[in-house]
C-alpha cells in the first residue's frame, strides 16, 4: 500500500497525469486547461509536461470543443475534455445528445468515442448565475452515455483513470464544492482501483435507513449521519459514484437490510435522479418498505442567488428532517 | 386612414438585406466550362487552376463523365424506390453532381471525408457501395456502412455537427504527423460538406474558427445550392460562404458547381495545401438543388418553375458531354457503354433494397454501448421475453 494525502483536485490532477502517462492517445481539451491549468487548476502542470499538442487551449466554445473530441476520438485518440462550469455544457448539449451518445450504435458498433467529459458542479461556492448547476439528470437520461461522480480524493484519482479508459463515452462529474477536501489515496498501481467505475460504495453501514447519495452530498450525508447516531438512530450511506449505469444491487441490498430510504442530491427533485431511485426502490424492495421513499434536494427552481443557496440546497438539518419523517411514517 | 396598422400580416417590417442573383457565381466564380462545354479561356479566377486541369488527360474526363452519369442514375434510383414505397425518403442531389465528383476524386484513399446526408456523389468516389446508403433510409439502420473501410463517415442529419467532427478528426492528423511530411501516401487531409443553409450553424461557424486557429488540414466544401429547404440564400447570409473564410483567417473559393473539371482543379489544390500543411480552405460550390429538398418536400410552393429552367441549361453532365464531344476525347460507344453501366447498377440497387432484410428485433438493443450496461441487458432480456410469451399462442 502506498498512500498519498492529497486534495480532490490533486487526486483528479494526478488521476489525469496517470492516464497520460499511461496511453500517449489520451489528450486534454478546454478552455484555459494549459498555462492556467484551468479555472480550478485540475490540469495544472500538464502542458508543461506533456505540451500543448496533448494540453489544448481550445477556443471558447462548447460545442466546438466537444465535436471536435467526436473527430479526434475518430481518429483513433482519447480525449478528455474539460466544461469550465456545469453551466456552460448546454452549447455542446447537441453534439452530446445527437452525436456522443449515438455514434456506437449509429455505426452498428464499427465506431468507438472513448472521451470524457469533465463537468465541475453543484453549489455552494457562493458563485453567480450559471456556475452551481446540477444538470447530470439530463444526460442520466441519454442512452448511450456512462455519467459518473466522485465525492472523494481516492475516487477521484481511480475514478478518472477509469473513466479514460472507458471505450464508452463517459460524462464525469466533479464535485466543486469539495475539490479542496483531503484524504489519504492509496495509489498503488499493482492493486489497482479498489472499486469498478460503476460501483456504489456503501460509506457507512446502519440498521435503520438508507441515505442514498452522491457527489457533493456524500459529505453533508456523513455528517447527518453522524449526527444521527448522536441521537440513536443508525443510517447508512451509500455512494452511488455512478448515475448511469446505477448499481443497483448495492442500493437494493442495503435499503433491504433498513426498510427505509432518502435520497439526497443537490439537483432539483422534479424527474431528478431521486425519482428514478425511489421508482427502482418501491419496484424492488415494495416488501421490505417501512415507509415511502423521500427525497430531498433542490427546490424546483432555477439555481436562485447565492445568498439564497444555503436553503435552497440540502443540508444537514434537511435531511435529518427527511430521516424523521420517514422514522415517524 | 390614420387607423390604419403599420403592421400588416403579408408583408415583413424588415428590410431585406438584398436579394443574391442566384443563377450567376459573378466574376470571382472559377470556371473552366461554360454550358455547352466550351473550354473558357484563364482568367484571373481560373488561371490558378488552370495547371491542374492542363494534367487531366482524355482519360481523366471520361472517367469523370463516367462517375457523374452513374451517380445521377443511382440518385434516380433511390428517388424511385422512395415513390415505390421501398425507401421512406431520400434526398436528392440532381444537380449537385459535378460539385461532389469533382470534390470526391481530389480525395486519396487515406483523406477523410464527412458529409452531410446528400453526399452520394462523394460515397460514390470514396468507393461506398450505393446500395450501403438506403439501409437508412429504408428505416433498418441508421447508417449501414463502416465508416473506416473507405474513409467515408457517416451521414450527419444533424446540420453543421459533422464541421466539428471533420476538424477534430484534421487536428488528429496533424498530432499523427501526418501532414507535410511531403510522403503521398502518408499525408492526409478531411473534406467536410455542408449546404448553404449549413453555414448559418453555431457548429459551422465554430468548426472554422477551430480550423483557423490549428491550421488543421481540412477543406470545408459548402454546396450552395440555393435553398435550405424553402429559404433562399439571403435568408441564410448576407455575404456569400467563400467571402467569409477570410473573416477566419484562411482562403475561400467560389467555384462553378457544375463544372466538374473546375471543382476537381479547385478542390485537388485546396487539398494538396492542407496535405501540405497549409491549412483549412474554404470552397463553395456554387450549384443549384434541381430537385426537391427530400422526397417530403414540394419546391413549387415556393419558388418558380423558370428558375429551375435557367439552372437545366447549366447541367453538369451535358456540359462536360459537350467537352468531351468537342475534344474527340470519347465516342458513341463509350456513351452508350456508360448508360448500360448505369442501367446495371439500378438494377443491382433495385434489388438490394428490395432484398434488403429487416433487422432482427432484439439486435435494437446493440451496441448502445461497447461494454455491457445492465439495464440494456436487462431490457433486451425481458423484451426477448416478452415476445417469446406470445409463441403458440395463436397471436
Amino acid at each position: 500500500m502506498t498512500t498519498q494525502k492529497l486534495t480532490l483536485a490533486k487526486g483528479l490532477n494526478s488521476g489525469l497525469r496517470a492516464a497520460m502517462e499511461a496511453d500517449p492517445k489520451v489528450v486534454l481539451m478546454g478552455e484555459d486547461v494549459g498555462k492556467l491549468g484551468g479555472v480550478f487548476r485540475i490540469t495544472e502542470g500538464l502542458q508543461k509536461d506533456f505540451g500543448e499538442d496533448r494540453v489544448i487551449d481550445t477556443p471558447l466554445a462548447e460545442s466546438g470543443i466537444v465535436g471536435t473530441a467526436i473527430g479526434l476520438c475518430l481518429r483513433g485518440y482519447r480525449p478528455v475534455v474539460e466544461i469550465q462550469f456545469d453551466g456552460f455544457v448546454y452549447p455542446a448539449f447537441d453534439q452530446i445528445i445527437s452525436q456522443v451518445s449515438k455514434m456506437h450504435a449509429r455505426s452498428l458498433g464499427a465506431l468507438r468515442l472513448p472521451m470524457v467529459i469533465r463537468i465541475p458542479y453543484g453549489g455552494g461556492i457562493g458563485a453567480v448565475e450559471h456556475h452551481s448547476e446540477s444538470n447530470e439528470a439530463y444526460f442520466a437520461h441519454t442512452a448511450g452515455l456512462r455519467v459518473v461522480t466522485c465525492s472523494d480524493p481516492g475516487d477521484a484519482y481511480w475514478m478518472m483513470q477509469q473513466a479514460i479508459a472507458s471505450d464508452d463515452p463517459v460524462i464525469f462529474y466533479e464535485p466543486k464544492r469539495r475539490y479542496h477536501e483531503r484524504g489519504e489515496v492509496d495509489i498503488d498501481e499493482t492493486a489497482g482501483a479498489p472499486l469498478g467505475l460503476h460501483q456504489a460504495a456503501v460509506r457507512r453501514e446502519g440498521t435503520d435507513l438508507t441515505l442514498v447519495t452522491y457527489g457533493p452530498m456524500v459529505k453533508t450525508c456523513l455528517q447527518a449521519a453522524e449526527a444521527a447516531a448522536a441521537e440513536g438512530i443508525s443510517l447508512t450511506v451509500v455512494d452511488l459514484r455512478s448515475l448511469s449505469p446505477l448499481d443497483r444491487p448495492t442500493v437494493l441490498d442495503a435499503v433491504k437490510k433498513t426498510g427505509r430510504a432518502v435520497v439526497v442530491h443537490e439537483a432539483s427533485t422534479f424527474l431528478g435522479m431521486g425519482a428514478e431511485l425511489a421508482a427502482l426502490i418501491q419496484q424492488e424492495c415494495f416488501y421490505h418498505l417501512e415507509a415511502p421513499v423521500l427525497r430531498v434536494g433542490g427546490y424546483n427552481i432555477p439555481y436562485p442567488p447565492s445568498r439564497f443557496e444555503e436553503e435552497f440546497l440540502p443540508n444537514l438539518d434537511r435531511v435529518m428532517d427527511a430521516v424523521d419523517r420517514s422514522l415517524a411514517f | 386612414m390614420s387607423d390604419e396598422p403599420t403592421v400588416r400580416h403579408h408583408e415583413s417590417v424588415v428590410t431585406p438585406a438584398g436579394e443574391h442573383d442566384i443563377t450567376d457565381g459573378g466574376p470571382d466564380m472559377v470556371q473552366f466550362l461554360d454550358a455547352e462545354g466550351n473550354r473558357l479561356e484563364t482568367n484571373e479566377s481560373n488561371a490558378p487552376y488552370a495547371e491542374i486541369v492542363e494534367a487531366l488527360t482524355a482519360e481523366d474526363g471520361r472517367a469523370m463523365y463516367r462517375d457523374l452519369v452513374l451517380v445521377r442514375r443511382v440518385d434516380a434510383e433511390g428517388h424511385a424506390l422512395q415513390r415505390q414505397g421501398e425507401l421512406g425518403l431520400w434526398p436528392s442531389l440532381l444537380g449537385q453532381e459535378a460539385a461532389q465528383v469533382g470534390a470526391g476524386r481530389a480525395m486519396r484513399p487515406q483523406d477523410y471525408a464527412f458529409p452531410g446526408y446528400r453526399e452520394h456523389g462523394v460515397a460514390w468516389c470514396k468507393g461506398v457501395p450505393p446500395e450501403n446508403l438506403l439501409g437508412m433510409f429504408r428505416g433498418v439502420n441508421n447508417g449501414g456502412w463502416d465508416s473506416n473501410e473507405n474513409n467515408f463517415h457517416l451521414y450527419t442529419i444533424v446540420i453543421g455537427n459533422q464541421m466539428l467532427h471533420a476538424t477534430g478528426y484534421a487536428m488528429g492528423i496533424q498530432r499523427d504527423g501526418a501532414v507535410g511530411t511531403g510522403d503521398e501516401s502518408r499525408d492526409a487531409a478531411v473534406m467536410a460538406f455542408t449546404g448553404d443553409g449549413g453555414t448559418a450553424q453555431g457548429d459551422y461557424n465554430e468548426a472554422l474558427v477551430f480550423a483557423g486557429v490549428a491550421n488543421a488540414p481540412v477543406v470545408f466544401f459548402v454546396q450552395n445550392n440555393q435553398w435550405a429547404i424553402s429559404e433562399p440564400n439571403y435568408k441564410q447570409f448576407r455575404i456569400p460562404p467563400y467571402l467569409r473564410a477570410r473573416g477566419f483567417g484562411f482562403p475561400g473559393v467560389r467555384v462553378d458547381g457544375n463544372d466538374v473539371l473546375a471543382s476537381y482543379a479547385v478542390s485537388k489544390a485546396a487539398m494538396d495545401a492542407a496535405r501540405a500543411g497549409q491549412g483549412p480552405t474554404l470552397i463553395e460550390a456554387f450549384t443549384y438543388r434541381m430537385g426537391a429538398h427530400t422526397t417530403s418536400d414540394d419546391p413549387t410552393k415556393y419558388r418558380i418553375a423558370a428558375e429551375v429552367d435557367i439552372w437545366r441549361e447549366k447541367d453538369p453532365i451535358k456540359r462536360m458531354r459537350g467537352f468531351m464531344e468537342k475534344n474527340g476525347h470519347a465516342d458513341q460507344e463509350f456513351f452508350d457503354a456508360v448508360d448500360a453501366e448505369a442501367d446495371e447498377i439500378a438494377a443491382r440497387i433495385r434489388k438490394a433494397c428490395q432484398e434488403m432484410p429487416n433487422p432482427e428485433l432484439p439486435t435494437m438493443f446493440d451496441n448502445i454501448y461497447v461494454d455491457e450496461h445492465p439495464v440494456v441487458a436487462a431490457e433486451r432480456d425481458e423484451f426477448v421475453a416478452y415476445h417469446a410469451s406470445f409463441e403458440g399462442a395463436g397471436h
